[in-house]
């Protein structure tokens, strides 16, 4: 059975339909690579998995939960499925452990020692073990985007949602996140990326999904699609993106 | 509570209310043209004029922010008279208002002119505009446009602080409340529906003065 | 006898000043939790309650302070409790700062970016978890410079209460006037002492505003 299932979802902001008919299968462990244009939809198709957008029609459950039939608290949702943002959106008022605390903390209770070791162990997962007392603006872009996904770890997620986490980096920095989303991939996370890095998704991915205005237009296994894409505007896309 | 509401004995004082209202409107509309006149000198002065006339102007925007309007408007009503200056109740409330509003936009204006990109500047200058040209059809148009809201909120401000001008008996909307209540002895009521004239008074003046503002405004694009 | 008087008028208005100080400390502070509750309903995403809070700062942001002063003095006698003027001010003034507060507070949240409140909700947190652990403590720093900024319109408005009989630095200066027939002094070292009081606050929330710009 899918850990997420999204079954002909519909979404209009206003007069316009940005979601028109989206039906994906993701499979426990799979490392899912959402591609295509700027405005096809792809942000708004992942905000619709934890509830941060409402869906018009279709349906879409998680581990067995309805997003929308949960829309009153999506509280128990969220702690399933965690969320890295473009733009980080560390809490700049926190160190970097104390952004990883803070949900356990709260949220879960946890006791300020067992968070403290929480946070210890996930800042060492992503490689910053000794950037816990650092705050967001004493770190570079990578750095910050690695507390980011140590900060989700850290709710023991189900799945991880990423939407074009390494587009806000600079060239350099891109590659230090990409590796510690690839180590996730190995452990067995389930894993849901908006991005624009091909070849990552080519070679970490396990299923290929390209939108394009508002719809699937072709999905299938990385290397197959890229190797021989049917459809024109994935060959043009793949096209575009390679220069 | 046991005590029962008229508002039937405030009935026969409509003409009073009505007349310090019309009071009030003048009072507010009068101070407003001459106290942005007066902004807009003080913050040409800020910004162009020599070092002198940035200090002095300074000096008085701080002394008024930092003044309760009250106090300025005894000073300028009980005060100057001993120096020689004699002024009747409104034209006192009139100057005091009209100061007051003066010091505040010269602040708000002269953040405006600062905001205004050097380069329209130069390009009026370039132009071969003089220097007063440059400054009435480059940067002040632009300034007030942009701190039109700000400006506007303070011109409410200082409507609501017109109250007082009737404790130097100038007759506004205050100054007919406290008389009828002095009459009917229904002091809650009369200074509750008053109240509710001042603040329908502060709701249609901001609706007008966004009207204004789109009139005056409305330039192509945007 | 002319500076004998001088120094009258000037002792009594510093006596007075006392009231002045007092007033404006008690009405900030009992203003400043009013409004802390009043941010709380305001930002609730609870329709009624949000809508009430806008009523209250409408009304107490559009009305003249004084009418708001008229109105408790004579308003709370209705129920039979007896009041001074000390009592009627420090009502007034509260409602009146928090109205005021209210309003500067809700715009220093709004301010937060939505990004913060996003992080907060993806991580399960409740509203009042990520208002109180997340956006609060942001908002909290940008608006110290305004807050301060508002002490300065608090301590000018406690001037309004002389006119119900509180004795305090304008009301001082009205009786010296009257006892002494010296407007243009009297009136003149009200102002000063007014400035004295006031510009220092207002100097301090210009530069924070400046080193917070400056941090940014
Ligand atoms: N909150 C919103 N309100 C209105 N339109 C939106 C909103 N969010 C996204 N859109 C529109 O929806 C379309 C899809 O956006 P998005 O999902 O962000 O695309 P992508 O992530 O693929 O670039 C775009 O045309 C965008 O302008
Ligand atoms: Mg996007």
């Amino acid at each position: 059975m899918s850990l997420v299932s999204i079954q002909n979802v519909r979404k209009s902001f206003g007069e316009v339909e940005v979601l028109k008919g989206v039906s994906v299968e993701i499979a426990r462990g799979a490392v899912v690579a959402i591609i295509g244009k700027s405005g096809s939809g792809k942000s708004t198709l992942l905000r619709c998995i934890n509830g941060l957008e409402t869906y018009d029609a279709g349906g879409i459950s998680v581990d067995g939960i309805d997003v929308a039939a949960a829309r009153a608290d999506l509280r128990d949702l969220r702690r399933n499925v965690g969320m890295v943002f473009q733009q980080f959106n560390l809490f700049p008022h926190l160190t970097a452990a104390e952004n990883v605390m803070l949900a356990p903390r709260v949220v879960n209770r946890e006791s300020e020692i067992r968070a403290k070791e929480l946070a210890r162990e996930m800042l060492a997962k992503v490689g910053l073990a000794d950037k816990a007392g650092n705050y967001p603006s004493q770190l570079s872009g990578g750095q910050q985007q690695r507390v980011a996904i140590a900060r989700a770890l850290a709710m023991r997620p189900n799945v991880l949602l990423c939407d074009e986490i390494t587009s806000a980096l600079d060239p350099e920095l891109v590659n230090e996140v990409l590796r510690v989303i690839e180590a996730l991939a190995k452990d067995g996370m389930t894993l849901i990326l908006v991005t624009h890095e091909m070849r990552f998704a080519r070679d970490v991915g396990t299923k290929l999904v390209f939108m394009h205005q508002g719809k699937v237009h072709e999905e299938g296994p990385p290397k197959q699609l890229f190797a021989g894409p049917t459809t024109p505007e994935l060959v043009q896309f793949i096209g575009a993106s390679l220069h | 509570m046991t005590y029962k509401l008229h508002f039937a004995d405030l009935l026969p004082y409509w003409d009073l209310l009505l007349k310090g209202l019309v009071f009030t409107i003048l009072l507010t509309i009068v101070s407003t043209v001459a106290g942005t006149a007066l902004g807009t000198l003080g913050a040409s002065a800020r910004t162009f004029g020599p070092r002198w006339l940035d200090r002095l102007t300074g000096a008085y925007v701080e002394v008024i922010r930092n003044t309760p309007f009250i106090v300025q408007l005894f000073f300028i009503f009980f005060g100057l008279p001993a120096a020689g200056i004699k002024l009747n109740e409104t034209t006192a409330a009139v100057l005091a208002m009209t100061v007051n509003l003066g010091a505040y936009s010269t602040e708000i204006i002269r953040a405006g002119i600062q905001a205004v990109p050097k380069g329209h500047i130069e390009a009026g200058a370039s132009l071969a505009m003089s220097r007063l040209q440059v400054l009435r059809h480059v940067v002040l148009k632009q300034a007030f446009e942009k701190i039109y809201p700000a400006l506007s909120s303070q011109i409410v401000i200082v409507m609501l602080g017109s109250a007082v001008v009737s404790q130097i008996s100038a007759e506004d909307l205050t100054y007919a409340a406290n008389f009828i209540q002095s009459r009917n002895f229904r002091a809650f009521e009369v200074y509750l529906v008053v109240a509710g004239l001042y603040l329908l008074l502060a709701i249609v003046t901001r609706a007008a003065l966004r009207g204004i503002g789109r009139l005056v405004f409305r330039g192509p694009g945007r | 006898m002319s500076d004998f008087s001088f120094w009258v008028i000037l002792s009594n208005l510093l006596l007075a000043t006392r009231w002045t100080i007092a007033l404006s400390l008690v009405a900030f502070a009992s203003g400043g939790l009013v409004g802390l509750a009043l941010l709380f309903a305001r930002v609730s995403r609870i329709g009624w309650l949000e809508w009430t809070t806008k009523a209250y700062v409408e009304f107490f942001q559009g009305t003249p302070l004084l009418m708001q002063l008229f109105l408790f003095f004579f308003g709370v006698a209705l129920f039979g409790i007896e009041v001074s003027p000390w009592l009627a001010a420090w009502l007034a003034l509260t409602f009146w700062t928090s109205a005021f507060l209210t309003e500067i507070w809700r715009g220093c949240v709004e301010a937060i970016p939505k990004g913060q409140w996003e992080a907060a909700d993806t991580l399960a947190m409740s509203y009042m978890q990520q208002m109180w652990h997340v956006i609060l403590p942001q908002a909290f720093r940008i608006a110290i410079p305004p807050t301060v900024g508002f002490s300065v319109q608090v301590v000018k408005g406690t001037a309004l209460a002389s006119i119900i009989g509180f004795v305090d630095l304008t009301k001082a200066g009205t009786m010296l006037n009257n006892a002494t027939f010296r407007p243009f002094l009297v009136y003149s070292l009200v102002a000063l002492i007014y400035f004295a009081l006031c510009f220092p606050l207002s100097w301090f929330a210009h530069r924070l505003e400046r080193t917070f710009n400056v941090a940014r």
